[in-house]
């Protein structure tokens, strides 16, 4: 049944995930080498596992919202998917900047050492 | 078995609970919903509480719709009046989109026609129970509507990977006549009808929205009515 209201649906949609979407916005860039910080529970100790790589990929809206983060461990290439707005992620630190053309980096999936490096962005100048 | 509330399903998202996981919910807008009517055993041979939710614009509503809900007069109640019988206690509200009865039994807290109702009904309450019309289907094959495996995937099987196979051998039950066997499960019309989803984890109430967050799907497309009850058979 069509309802007259104009779209009430998006709104309370937006009122229920706001209560799931982190206060602070996590601020990065595709192509950032980011330092996250996760907390992880070791029996009923707590600690903080830190996880760095490139960040290659981000998706999704909303509370769906997440990105993959890529590194390379002992030559083998390991990729992490982390909610964006997971109370699990303490911190998240760019280390550096990558200049990147595009918003999905899945090509570096196909390079191996020293191909995979990406060459370093000044940081955002200053409009005069 | 209690009063529940009607409502409608806004959509489903995920949100974070206090531990920290995503949990996948079903937004459901429930209430104010309006006590219309009480049933009684003495008038009516049973025991239920009529509600609506939404109101329906008087456009669209019908004569008996507004009279269901409020006073008209009418020649009927100028007679009724007349011979002096008491007249049915009305809700005097706005006719009602939806509408539909919960039974009652006596344990149950006893409601008032016209009394509003809202999302508070749930305070306390574990887990819920959701009445609705699930999307229709059409005519769907037998696996679809019936859950059969269909035939191999290879093996030889030649186009007919997804049929029910055999629905019966020459002699199967019924003589020698060589018809199929009565009550035989193949594709069928399926879907657009009442379904119960039993125990979904109630969430989240936001009281001041009128919405439930219940864990997991409900039926219905988004927009659709449901009816929501306090889980009756509880694990």
């Amino acid at each position: 049944m069509a309802e007259t209201k104009k779209e009430p649906k998006k709104d309370l949609m937006k009122l229920v995930e706001n209560s799931s979407i982190r206060a602070e916005r996590l601020e990065f860039e595709i192509g950032d080498t980011v330092d996250v910080h996760t907390r992880i529970l070791e029996g009923d100790k707590e600690r903080i596992q830190k996880f760095t790589g490139v960040v290659i990929a981000r998706r999704g809206s909303g509370t769906r919202e997440n990105f993959i983060v890529r590194r390379i461990v002992n030559g083998e290439g390991v990729e992490r998917i982390f909610p964006m707005n997971s109370p699990k992620i303490s911190k998240l630190e760019v280390v550096r900047h990558g200049q990147v053309r595009r918003a999905k980096l899945f090509f570096l999936r196909d390079r191996l050492g020293k191909a995979t490096r990406l060459v370093e962005r000044r940081p955002a100048r200053k409009q005069a | 078995m209690a009063v529940g509330l009607l409502g409608r399903k806004v959509g489903m998202t995920q949100v974070t609970d206090e531990t920290g996981r995503s949990v996948p919910v079903t937004v459901i807008e429930a209430g104010p919903c309006t006590v219309l009517q009480i049933r009684t055993m003495a008038r009516d041979g049973y025991e239920a509480v009529q509600m609506g939710f939404r109101d329906k614009p008087r456009r669209l509503a019908i004569r008996a719709e507004r009279g269901h809900v409020a006073v008209l007069s009418s020649k009927r109640s100028k007679a009724k009046a007349e011979a002096k019988i008491e007249p049915v206690a009305k809700a005097n509200c706005e006719p009602q989109r939806y509408v539909r009865e919960f039974r009652t039994d006596a344990k149950d807290q006893p409601v008032e026609v016209g009394a509003k109702l809202t999302v508070e009904l749930f305070k306390d309450v574990p887990a819920l129970d959701v009445i609705g019309m699930i999307k229709g289907r059409g005519t769907a094959g037998a696996m679809k509507a019936h859950g059969f495996h269909g035939l191999s995937a290879s093996h030889g099987v030649q186009r007919a990977h997804r049929s029910q196979g055999s629905v019966g051998s020459h002699a199967a039950d019924r003589g020698h006549s060589g018809k199929i066997k009565k009550g035989k499960l193949m594709s069928t019309r399926w879907g657009n009808e009442r379904v119960t989803i039993r125990n979904l984890k109630l969430v989240r109430i936001d009281a001041e929205n009128n919405l439930l967050l219940v864990r997991g799907a409900i039926p219905g497309p988004n927009g659709g009515y449901v009816m929501v009850r306090k889980a009756n058979k509880l694990k």
